[in-house]
Parts: C-alpha cells; structure tokens; sequence
C-alpha cells in the first residue's frame, strides 16, 4: 500500500476530476446500482485516490462492476463525478500489456439467441484494450 | 425535413424493429431519415478519459457526416445517442482534444461540436411537436396502462444530455399520452437495468432488472417501453411477464404504419 504519485497524478489528469472537492457525504456510493457487488465504492475511489492509495483500487474487482450508469455523477452535490474516477483507474489497468479481461473466445459461451450486439460491444469497450 | 440518422450496429441486427418502425414512423410524420454512409459502430458506452481519442473518432465521423450536410444528427439506440453526444460535448469544451482530433483527421477539416444532436424522442418533441404526433395517430392506444423505461443512458450525465430533468422526466410519458394511452409514472423508471454486467453477473442483471419490473407492475403497468435494446435484451431475460417493447414500434402502430412493414 505505498503511495504511488505518479499513478495519482496520471489518474487525476486524465479523469479531469479534483478529488479533493468531496466532502464525503457518501450519496454517490448509496444510489449506486453496483454497491452490492464492489469492495470499494465510488466515494471510496474517489478518497482513495485523494490520498495516493492507488494499487488496491488497481487490483480490485470493483474496477469491472461499475456500469457507467453515471447516477453518482448526476446525483453528487460537489460535482465530483466520481465515475470518471474509477474510468480512469480502469483504464490504467487495462492498458497494461496482457490485463485485458475478455477475449473473442470467451464470446460464444456468453451469448444466447437473443443477445444485443451491443451488449458485447458495451462490454469489449469495458474490459478490453 | 431531412435528416442524418445513425441507426448503430445493434438495429442493423438483433434490433431491427427498432430501426425499421423509426423509419417508417418518421416518413408518416414529414421526417426522412438519411442513413450515414459508412457509419461505425459508437463503442456502446462513452470512455471518459480525456486522454482517449481513438474510441471517440467513429462517433465524430458521424457528427461530421451530418454537420457537412447541415443536418442534424438523430439516433435511437440510447446508448449510441449517449456516446455520441457525450463526444460531442467533448468536441465542444475540450480543446485541446479537439484539436488533437482534427488534426488527426486532417483531410477531413476542422470540426468543433457544431451538429446538432437529437435522440429520436428528441425530435418527436422538438421538431415535429407532441400535438402533431397526437393529430396523425390513427389507431388510438385508449385505455392502455404503459409505463416507460428510461434506463440510464438517455438521461445522464445530464449536464451534457440536456434531454430532460434527469430525476422527474416526462419525455416518455408526454409520447406515451400524444398516442392516447396512460402514463404509469413508478420510481424505478430511470435506474439501471444492468447494463453490460449481464455477461459477468447475470444474478446482478437481474436483480436490477426484477425490481425494475415489479416496481412498473405495481404501479399498474400493462406493457413497458424503451428505447435501448440492451435494456429491453435485460428485462425480458429476467423475467418480465408483461410485454416490453420498443417505443418505435408503439409509435408505428399508433400511426398505422405497423403492418405495412411486415417485421
Ligand atoms: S457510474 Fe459506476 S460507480 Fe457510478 S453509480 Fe453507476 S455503477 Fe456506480
Ligand atoms: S457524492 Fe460526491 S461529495 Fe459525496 S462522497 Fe460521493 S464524490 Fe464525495
Ligand atoms: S449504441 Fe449501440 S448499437 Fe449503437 S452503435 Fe453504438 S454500440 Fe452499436
Ligand atoms: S441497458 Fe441498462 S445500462 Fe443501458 S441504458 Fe439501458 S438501463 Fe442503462
């Protein structure tokens, strides 16, 4: 758990968000639709990152349940958007050679007749790089 | 009128009802839509990363399609409208990644946001107006209790949608009242369904799903509506035993345009 600036400053950088505006009120993480599912919760990125503690968020499963539903945006009174947070991290994981978390393989084992194009589209953008 | 339409990848296949009623639908309404040429696929969600660029571009081609034409822009697969008017948005305020963007582009000159972006229901509102919807239905839905699904990605980020009150829209329930039938307005109406997460964690789809559809049903709904197909794909999936239905076809058949096209 040590203090990674580099990492902070580039997750920062290219979320545009300034973690230092929350104030920890928690709404973001109660109209999230993936509470159940995450170990960190969206104002836990957004803390996290505030104080450097990159690599657990890195490692964390966490990264692939957000939906980008975008509520903790809308619905957070200090204009944090915290989605960008954990977009942000996401994406620095999976830009590592070899992080990608879904193959064409794994496609026809996931997908029934009626199965959107754009339900795989959606997940390929999400966990791939 | 004309204008430029970007049907995505999901109409030209698993949605096709939600393409060919939009078509047919808008030609009884005045509106020709102009399918893009060479459209690509938008990606399905917005990455936003500011320091990504090439996921963005197929969305801005499209833009840029429909801006050289002087046209707007209208989409009906909420996702792709989500995209593109959220990389839109970024043309717009963000400059130095348009700049990045355009000079990638470079034969294809500059382009900065200017197009004008419209979800079809957008334009049912907008440009052809709910009281000119409500004088062409010719096959009244009276009676009928439907409730609309807007999911997540038609509304939000409000800041950049700009479609609606993000918390208390009407959009879908003022379409619902122009075809004669009732409104059930419930809590759930603009929660996430799920999204992409079914192909990980179906029990987590369906969660979201079921409570989504208990809370229309509760409320007296009789058939719900939407304008995504990866909602629609995730309702029906887990379990709505009421029908769920793209709100083109609704249209289609309240305008009379439903058989003629035999889908
Ligand atoms: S965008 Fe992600 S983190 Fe934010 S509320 Fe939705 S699922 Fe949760
Ligand atoms: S809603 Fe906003 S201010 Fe509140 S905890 Fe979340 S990020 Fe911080
Ligand atoms: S939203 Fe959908 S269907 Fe539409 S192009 Fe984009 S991904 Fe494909
Ligand atoms: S599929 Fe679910 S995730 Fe997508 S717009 Fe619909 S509600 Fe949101």
């Amino acid at each position: 758990m040590h203090n990674n600036k580099y990492l902070q400053e580039e997750i920062i950088r290219i979320s545009g968000v300034n973690p230092s505006k929350c104030m920890r009120c928690g709404k973001c993480s109660a109209t999230c639709p993936a509470y159940d599912e995450m170990e960190y919760h969206p104002h836990q990125f957004v803390n996290m990152v505030e104080s450097g503690d990159i690599e657990p968020l890195l490692n964390s499963e966490s990264l692939y349940k957000c939906l980008s539903c975008f509520a903790c945006i809308d619905r957070c009174p200090r204009g944090v958007q915290p989605a960008k947070v954990v977009e942000a991290v996401r994406l620095t994981a999976i830009r590592k050679k070899g992080a990608n978390r879904m193959t064409a393989d794994a496609v026809p084992a996931m997908v029934d007749e009626d199965t959107p194009q754009q339900l795989l589209v959606s997940a390929f953008r999400k966990y791939t790089k | 009128m004309k204008v430029s339409y970007f049907p995505g990848c999901t109409l030209k296949n698993k949605a096709k009802d939600l393409d060919l009623y939009a078509y047919k639908s808008a030609e009884a309404l005045g509106v020709t839509l102009e399918e893009i040429e060479n459209w690509q696929c938008c990606g399905g969600v917005f990455t936003t990363a500011n320091d990504e660029v090439a996921t963005k571009l197929s969305s801005i081609r499209a833009l840029k399609y429909a801006g050289d034409k002087e046209q707007p822009l209208i989409t009906v697969c909420s996702a792709c409208h989500n995209v593109i008017k959220q990389t839109n948005y970024e043309m717009q305020t963000n400059s130095q990644f348009a700049d990045k963007v355009n000079r990638y582009m470079a034969n294809d000159g500059t382009y900065n946001g200017e197009t004008q972006v419209y979800h079809y229901l957008e334009m049912l509102r907008d440009l052809v107006g709910f009281d000119t919807l409500k004088e062409k239905v010719v096959n009244t839905l009276k009676g009928k209790k439907i409730a609309a699904y807007y999911g997540c990605l038609l509304l939000r980020p409000n800041s950049v949608m700009r479609m609606d009150d993000p918390e208390n829209p009407t959009i879908m329930e003022d379409f619902i009242r122009a075809l004669g039938a009732d409104a059930v307005v419930y809590a759930k109406r603009n929660e996430c369904c799920g999204g992409y997460i079914s192909v990980e964690s179906p029990e987590s789809a369906k969660r979201n799903s079921n409570a989504i559809i208990e809370n229309a049903k509760a409320n007296g709904a009789e058939m719900i509506i939407t304008a995504c197909p990866l909602c629609k794909y995730n309702l029906v999936k887990n379990g709505a035993d009421i029908p769920v239905v793209y709100f083109t076809e609704l249209l289609a058949e309240a305008l009379g345009v439903k058989e003629d096209t035999n889908a």
